[in-house]
């Protein structure tokens, strides 16, 4: 059996929704967080996969802009944690309830 | 030999963060608002190009004629970018004069404030020109990363932080989605550049094909988070009661107007030959935010939250015109895009206008209730003149500005052609402007016809005096919006030359 970019698609898809649904379904911001990389990484493989498929090199150099830009998310966003987390001692997302209305 | 005078605008931008960083470093603590005046002066700076660039394209002994076209049809200057540039940073002047007074009267060190807001301004004039997905998703995340930093900028503050984590969190999650969609996008026409998608999409025959259906609502709800489209909303009026004032003012405005950049850009040029995809997904998503936004608008104590629904609901009204996209003809298009961009032009300058407003009441009240409100014009008549003249503006009470872009989105969708969905959403655009209309007035009521409220903090700060930026951010936006509001034509004009836009293949 043959590997054919349609199982990479496949498998892209997978990570895709494994990490929305953590997003949905976890309530700690680090874990959340590391969902969303989980996101950007079956994009990354989307890419790829397509840019071997189509033999266009446009695909893989849109991923390192991807990585670049995700490593840049996780700057800030470890600062916005650690600054929550000095203020309240934790990460929990559902303590975040002042602001409402 | 490249076209340096066509970068120049992003470029001095660029030059002009490092050097607010410089000057940041060296300066003494007493001649720290010198930073401050470096961001000024850069994006003041940063305007003279578009002015070349605009009058360039009529000169015979200049270089280009016609929209320059950088980096193989990925970055391109055309009259609509050169517009939305300009707008980009007339509002990021006005946030920064919000900002300075209010950064004074804090507690917090101020040096990389400034450097975050040009940065998240650079983001924005670079969406302005980008033409292929990945341009444009690096722009949008240069706007909005500062824009995370920048809503937490009290870091001591439990509501800041809050009000950060829940805008960085629907913040990435909204770019992994509009991401994900855009790298099928590619999967399936093997384009990264909008014009070559939209080849692609009619060479291909892909108009029906699910798997694209699915990547254009992946990019479409991507884009609804960053405008705060209802049902893609909540983290708007957490983030801007939370945020600094004037950093809820750039987020409302400049940040906002950045993703109806990368929407219309996406959709009237990648997505032109599927708009009977995104047509109606954006009917049910103006309709949606149009009510939902005035609706919960309506029961708001607190002023800011006020603003942030009602920005939700103005951003309904500068979608109304997409909805009916696929019935229409190529002029019926440009007048939709015509509708749209001239919304945001108006929107703008009222928006920064109620925030610099609501600001200035703060500074004298200390409080964003709007019952502490109260008999403001017995203490500050001017004030409650100025607060009258924004919210009536947001209204759209003629002969203030807010009519005019209304005017322009009904005509834009009942204008062409008669269907039963542009008359319904005609129907649902009206009984929202009425509604509006009582939430902004019930605010002016209460400054006009309220007494002052027993246990209002008014006599302790009621001496103070406003910061001068502030005061001649609140003379601009003033300004505009009475000017505007009679001869609407002197801003429509620089929605009318966006139309070559939709022509152009």
């Amino acid at each position: 059996m043959t590997v054919t970019p349609g199982w990479y698609m496949a498998l892209s898809a997978v990570l895709f929704v494994i990490g929305l649904s953590g997003i949905l379904l976890r309530r700690n911001a680090l874990v959340m967080f590391m969902s969303v990389e989980l996101m950007l990484n079956a994009v990354n493989l989307t890419f790829v996969a397509a840019g071997r498929e189509l033999l266009s090199i446009d695909g893989q150099v849109s991923v390192f802009f991807v990585m670049v830009v995700a490593a840049a998310e996780v700057v800030v966003g470890l600062a916005i944690i650690v600054a929550v987390f000095r203020r309240r001692k934790t990460a929990s997302v559902d303590e975040l309830a002042e602001l409402r209305g | 030999m490249f076209d340096y005078h066509a970068l120049a605008p992003e470029l001095i931008l660029g030059i002009t963060l490092l050097a607010a960083i410089a000057v940041d470093l060296v300066v003494p603590e007493r001649l720290k608002y010198l930073v401050g005046v470096t961001a000024l002066l850069g994006l003041v700076a940063a305007a003279l190009p578009l002015i070349t660039l605009a009058a360039c394209s009529g000169i015979a002994g200049c270089a280009a004629t016609g929209p320059r076209v950088l980096f193989g049809g990925s970055y391109v200057v055309d009259d609509f970018a050169l517009v939305l540039k300009g707008l980009f940073i007339v509002s990021g002047v006005i946030s920064l004069l919000l900002s300075v007074g209010y950064l004074e009267s804090d507690d917090y060190y101020q040096g990389e404030f400034y450097f975050l807001l040009l940065a998240s301004v650079t983001g924005a004039v670079i969406m302005a020109s980008a033409r292929d997905l990945i341009t444009i998703f690096v722009g949008l995340e240069l706007v909005s990363a500062p824009a995370f930093l920048l809503a937490g900028w009290r870091k001591g503050d439990r509501r800041s932080n809050e009000a950060s984590l829940k805008f960085f969190l629907t913040g990435v999650l909204s770019a992994a989605v509009m991401l994900f969609g855009m790298s099928l996008v590619y999967g399936l026409t093997g384009n990264i550049t909008f014009a070559g998608i939209a080849q692609a999409i009619t060479a291909f025959g892909l108009q029906s094909e699910p798997a694209l259906v699915l990547a254009v609502v992946f990019v479409i709800v991507g884009f609804a988070f960053k405008i705060s489209a209802v049902p893609f909303h909540f983290w708007a009026p957490d983030t801007y009661e939370g945020a600094p004032t004037p950093v809820a003012a750039y987020l409302s405005v400049g940040s906002k107007a950045a993703g109806f950049v990368g929407l219309l850009t996406i959709c009237y040029q990648a997505f032109a030959p599927v708009r009977s995809i995104w047509g109606p997904i954006l009917w049910v998503v103006a309709a949606l935010s149009m009510t939902v936004g005035n609706l919960i608008a309506l029961r708001q104590t607190n002023v800011v939250r006020l603003l942030g629904y009602s920005s939700i609901a103005h951003g309904g009204f500068i979608l109304v015109p997409f909805a009916m996209a696929a019935l229409y003809d190529q002029a019926g298009l440009a007048d939709a895009f015509f509708g749209s961009i001239t919304y945001v032009l108006f929107y703008a300058f009222l928006n920064l206008g109620a925030f610099a407003a609501v600001i200035a009441v703060v500074h004298k009240v200390g409080s964003t209730e709007i019952t502490d409100w109260g008999g403001l014009n017995r203490y500050a008549p001017g004030l409650a003149a100025l607060v009258t003249v924004f919210f009536f503006g947001l209204a759209g009470v003629p002969p203030l500005a807010g009519w005019f872009p209304k005017f322009v989105m009904f005509r834009a969708v009942l204008g062409v052609f008669e269907s039963p969905w542009a008359i319904a959403l005609a129907v649902i655009a009206a009984v929202n402007a009425v509604i509006a209309l009582v939430y902004y007035a019930g605010v002016v009521k209460r400054v006009y016809m309220d007494n002052v409220p027993v246990n209002a903090p008014v006599d302790r700060v009621a001496g103070r005096r406003l910061a001068p930026s502030l005061v001649l951010a609140l003379a601009i936006t003033a300004a505009a919006t009475v000017i505007f509001g009679f001869f609407p034509q002197l801003l429509a004009f620089f929605g009318d030359v966006t139309r070559a836009f939709v022509a152009a293949p």
